[in-house]
């Protein structure tokens, strides 16, 4: 089964297209993609804007700058020719953070808060909340409208729905029951709790013996002063939520030719179905092509053993120098053989798992981008690979 | 048969890498190669990914040590290597096992977990459910069979840790704890396991393959988890993963780079070889040389840089038919061969 061709011009260039959000597991080149992709939007016309959530600084290496801030800086060295232009950002999840602190609350509580050692963890760890911040930056860039086209590359979640999860999990947190038992007692006395479940009271022991009883003060602390100051984390995860389920919103799941990256693309697109998030396609990075693909796996290497047999038996032929050129260029024959017969296999097995998606999602659109022999680290490399996902299939 | 390996005396293997390095498959091949005979090896996957069910080809790990497997065996004498356990360590089923064996409190445990709090922990503070999975990993490092000199229960313990960008906040426990609470049985707990990590029995392996930005974590990680743990924490090795074979000599491979290959000496061993019929056959397998050229040079690039760490480096090749568990297999021989086990 051949699955049809995702065609990204189309969605880059269609002005109705305000967010592109690049999802996959670790390791496949999202960062890559995501700034391959806005380089390509803004070359072509549209005002674009990377946003990346990734530590480890990878969106600033692939655009050759030093560094990047919680403020989406305009890329030198893009060609402006159709009046477009690339503005990048990395997100600084901490800022992010103390900055919508600061906003909503008086400096006195937004102090109290920056202190408390609950919002410390969570402000600067990394699970759940780099998640949330992404979201509301992408939020506050969309509401901003300074660009109209944004892309996003998501945090490397330990899981890959934690990107989808996290807000509304931390929004359900901050509204639930196990909040107002935790700013219960505070409010009402332990006497009220025997109304509650049995469970509850076992819980609070259990809370008290395990963490120590400041421990749980502060989190009291942290969660009520969070709470007042929200107004509702619900309602702001779930205006996210809408802005990503909009028609101007497209997901791109990217994935790698390896069995864990390809199922934990297949596990994506199922839920962005299952929560009706619109789903572009998929891009398919790294896949093995050969320009001798005529040439099989097979042929290659008995062609090549065939020249080993040759050179090990060096007797076989007449010992004049032109005989000496010979050995050399079986030598040399015999490694690309070998070499295109390793490539050829590797095509062939990346082939295979690809296919396997596409049965399993035949309605999914596929780009395919070619293994490229070195790292990208410049615009010009992230131009290649932004020609070579919107490639014309019939061009290869 | 007992051989000086580069990590005699460790005996928690914390193997980290950047996502898409093989991270999983590395802390496999690791401990099918610590599984000498008569010695009992855990693997603990902490992800939830359940990697290790299917690189073992078996039915999903639950909270609970199981055999997946039997060590490398050393050679035609000996015979075969020890057993492999395999456990998956959610931060859930840790807390409850926790308050079990230091409380005795089960059914509170599932009370919480009704109520959502491991989820709440994950959430509010992460460092919580660290030191949950962490605890799990050293209390199976310390378990012994009996009294205090009775031997482990495990010669060594691999953990297919958190990937390089959290490795240093996730085993930095007792730090992260401390920040949250202060005094308190959790403190004390993170304590307890911060000694055994911090111990000259633990030591962190990070993989990587040969490219760039993979190169660069592994470096950051190091820097990272020097920094942020004061260097109390051991760094292990630097496992290269998913290396490409150089197929070409030294002078081939720089023709190749520079496109000044021969191409008609090409094309005269294609000849030979049966494949004289396509004119432009020599000049795509050319253009592939000289790619490959490229990323040799680029691999020598990742390997010279990876040595600046100064940790021993272990190379392990690509497997071009994927993995399996012959793979498996033939990772854990090149890792023992080289030192590692």
């Amino acid at each position: 089964m051949t699955a049809s061709r995702l065609d990204l011009d189309r969605i880059i260039d269609d002005p109705r297209t305000r967010i592109i959000v690049c999802c996959g597991s670790g390791g496949v080149g999202k960062t890559t993609t995501a700034a391959a992709l806005g380089l390509r939007a803004a070359e072509r016309g549209r005002q674009a804007c990377v946003l990346t959530v990734d530590p480890a600084r990878r969106l600033a290496q692939s655009m050759g700058l030093t560094s990047l801030d919680n403020t989406p800086r305009q890329v030198d060295g893009v060609h402006q020719d159709s009046g477009g232009s690339l503005h990048a950002m990395m997100l600084d999840m901490k800022r992010t953070f103390d900055e919508i602190v600061e906003a909503h609350a008086d400096p006195d509580r937004a102090a109290q808060i920056l202190a408390n050692p609950f919002y410390q963890s969570l402000s600067s760890s990394f699970a759940g909340t780099q998640e949330y911040m992404a979201m509301e930056k992408l939020g506050q860039l969309r509401h901003a409208d300074e660009w109209d086209l944004i892309v996003v590359d998501t945090p490397p979640s330990r899981s890959a729905l934690d990107f989808l999860d996290a807000p509304q999990r931390l929004g359900r947190f901050l509204d639930g029951r196990l909040i107002r038992l935790l700013t219960g007692p505070a409010k009402v006395g332990m006497s009220f709790m025997g109304v509650l479940n049995a469970g509850f009271s076992m819980m609070t022991s259990a809370l008290t013996k395990i963490l120590g009883a400041q421990v749980l003060k502060d989190a009291q602390t942290f969660v009520t002063a969070l709470d007042t100051m929200f107004g509702g984390f619900r309602e702001r995860a779930e205006s996210t939520y809408r802005l990503l389920q909009a028609p101007g919103t497209a997901f791109l799941v990217i994935a790698a030719p390896e069995p864990d990256a390809l199922r934990e693309a297949s596990y994506f697109v199922e839920r962005l179905d299952a929560e009706r998030m619109p789903l572009a396609g998929l891009i398919l990075n790294r896949v093995h092509t050969s320009p001798a693909s005529r040439l099989s796996a097979a042929r290659s290497l008995a062609a090549s053993e065939t020249l080993d047999s040759h050179n090990e038996a060096p007797g076989t032929g007449s010992a004049s120098a032109g005989d000496v050129d010979g050995s050399d260029s079986r030598l040399i024959a015999a490694a690309a053989l070998r070499l295109h017969a390793e490539r050829m296999q590797l095509g062939k097995r990346e082939g295979r798992l690809a296919e396997h998606f596409t049965s399993a999602h035949p309605a999914v659109p596929v780009a395919e981008v070619p293994a490229q022999p070195e790292d990208v680290h410049d615009l010009s490399g992230l131009r290649v690979i932004g020609e070579l996902l919107c490639a014309d299939p019939g061009a290869s | 048969m007992s051989t000086d390996t580069d990590w005699d005396g460790v005996r928690l293997h914390v193997v980290t890498g950047k996502g898409g390095t093989g991270k999983t498959t590395v802390a496999a091949a690791l401990a099918l190669a610590l599984a000498t005979p008569e010695r009992r090896v855990l693997l603990i996957e902490v992800e939830g990914r359940q990697g290790v069910a299917r690189l073992f080809d078996c039915p999903p790990l639950p909270y609970a040590e199981r055999k997946v497997g039997i060590g490398l065996g050393t050679g035609s004498r000996s015979g075969q290597g020890g057993d492999v356990y395999a456990l998956a360590v959610d931060p859930e089923g840790a807390l409850l096992d926790y308050l079990a064996m230091f409380y005795n409190m089960r059914r509170a445990g599932s009370a919480l977990t009704k109520l959502g709090v491991v989820d709440f922990a994950t959430t509010i503070a992460p460092g919580l459910s660290d030191v949950l999975v962490t605890g799990k990993a050293t209390e199976a490092t310390r378990r012994r069979t009996g009294g205090k000199e009775s031997p482990h229960v495990y010669h060594c313990v691999v953990m297919d840790a958190p990937p390089t960008g959290r490795i240093g906040r996730f085993l930095n426990v007792s730090t992260e704890v401390s920040d949250l609470a202060r005094v308190g049985p959790v403190k004390t707990h993170a304590d307890t396991v911060a000694k055994v990590i911090r111990s000259p029995q633990t030591a962190v392996h990070f993989v990587t393959t040969l490219e760039e930005m993979p190169v660069q974590e592994t470096l950051d990680g190091l820097t990272e988890l020097r920094e942020l743990t004061g260097g109390t924490i051991a760094p292990g090795a630097v496992v290269v993963n998913m290396a490409r074979p150089t197929v070409l000599a030294p002078d081939a491979l720089a023709a190749a780079a520079s496109g000044s290959l021969d191409l008609a000496a090409l094309a005269a061993g294609l000849k030979a070889a049966g494949l004289g019929d396509d004119d432009h056959l020599a000049a795509d397998l050319a253009t592939e040389l000289k790619e490959h050229s490229v990323q040799v040079a680029m691999q020598d690039r990742a390997r010279e840089e990876l040595r600046k760490a100064g940790r021993p480096q272990y190379e392990l090749p690509m497997l071009t038919d994927g993995i399996d568990l012959a793979g498996l297999y033939q990772l854990a021989a090149a890792l023992r061969k080289q030192g590692a086990a």
